[in-house]
């Protein structure tokens, strides 16, 4: 089943601009409104698009599933092992060990409404961006998953 | 008969609700100071802006791993309901 060149071309047009955006509330997830989930959301809206404009023949060569599935466990594995690394710095699991500490993403913030910066937060954007990558996968693959299941009339 | 009673009865009951939940102050909860004490103290003890984020990801961190785990599990789900059908001849992927 495959849409007319129109949607297609629209599609592809937009495709880049969602997983910009996505990617934009993800690592933004600490100073804006959104975060790891409705991040990887956008994002699997815009391969939603690129999937349901093309066949499932088509599209598995764009979007290999073996990637999307290595994506969701590398984002549900890097939260898990930023839980467990705060149990080795002697912080309860999940507890915040990089926040404030003026190293990588510690910068210490000042109190009180500011704009901000995207290098504070300690732990709170690692664990976005893993959520994000895994919501990402997650989502693609149901819909890849859907897909593969439709039969298709054999061009 | 009975069927128009029900309609009756039930939208009764839902008016009823809804007249009472009107009757409910909005934004005045009656203890707030859990509510309190995450705005007074949320930006100061996570260095995050976002105070939804840092009750989300730092405060209830084990609460979203397991979010995160009941999206990993619906996947697996799916992708074990629909094994069967791309393992076949005509689907092979990758």
């Amino acid at each position: 089943m495959k849409m007319t060149k129109i949607v297609r071309t629209t599609a592809d047009a937009f495709y880049p601009f969602c997983l910009v955006f996505g990617l934009y509330v993800v690592t933004h997830g600490h100073l804006t409104p959104g975060g790891g989930f409705q991040g990887g959301a956008v994002m699997a809206t815009g391969t939603a698009l690129l999937i349901v404009s093309r066949s499932y023949r088509e599209i598995t060569g764009r979007l290999r599933q073996t990637m999307l599935k290595l994506c969701e466990a590398f984002g549900l594995m890097l939260f898990l092992l930023a839980g467990l690394q705060s149990l080795a710095n002697a912080r309860p699991f999940l507890g915040n060990w990089l926040t404030q500490t003026g190293g990588f993403v510690g910068s210490v913030v000042s109190y009180g409404p500011n704009p901000g910066s995207l290098d504070t937060g300690g732990l709170v954007p690692l664990l976005n961006v893993g959520v994000g990558l895994e919501v990402f996968g997650g989502l693609t693959l149901i819909i890849l998953c859907m897909l593969s299941g439709i039969k298709e009339d054999r061009p | 008969m009975r069927t128009a009673l029900f309609c009756v009865i039930l939208l009764v009951l839902a008016g009823g609700l809804l007249l009472m939940a009107t009757d409910l102050s909005f934004g005045h909860p009656l203890r707030s100071d859990m509510d309190d004490y995450f705005i007074r103290h949320g930006q100061y003890q996570t260095g995050v802006n976002n105070i939804v984020t840092s009750i989300v990801f730092d405060f209830r961190g084990f609460d979203t791993l397991g979010e995160a785990t009941v999206l990993f599990t619906a996947v697996l789900g799916v992708g074990l309901m629909f094994r069967k059908l791309h393992s076949g001849e005509e689907y092979e992927n990758d």
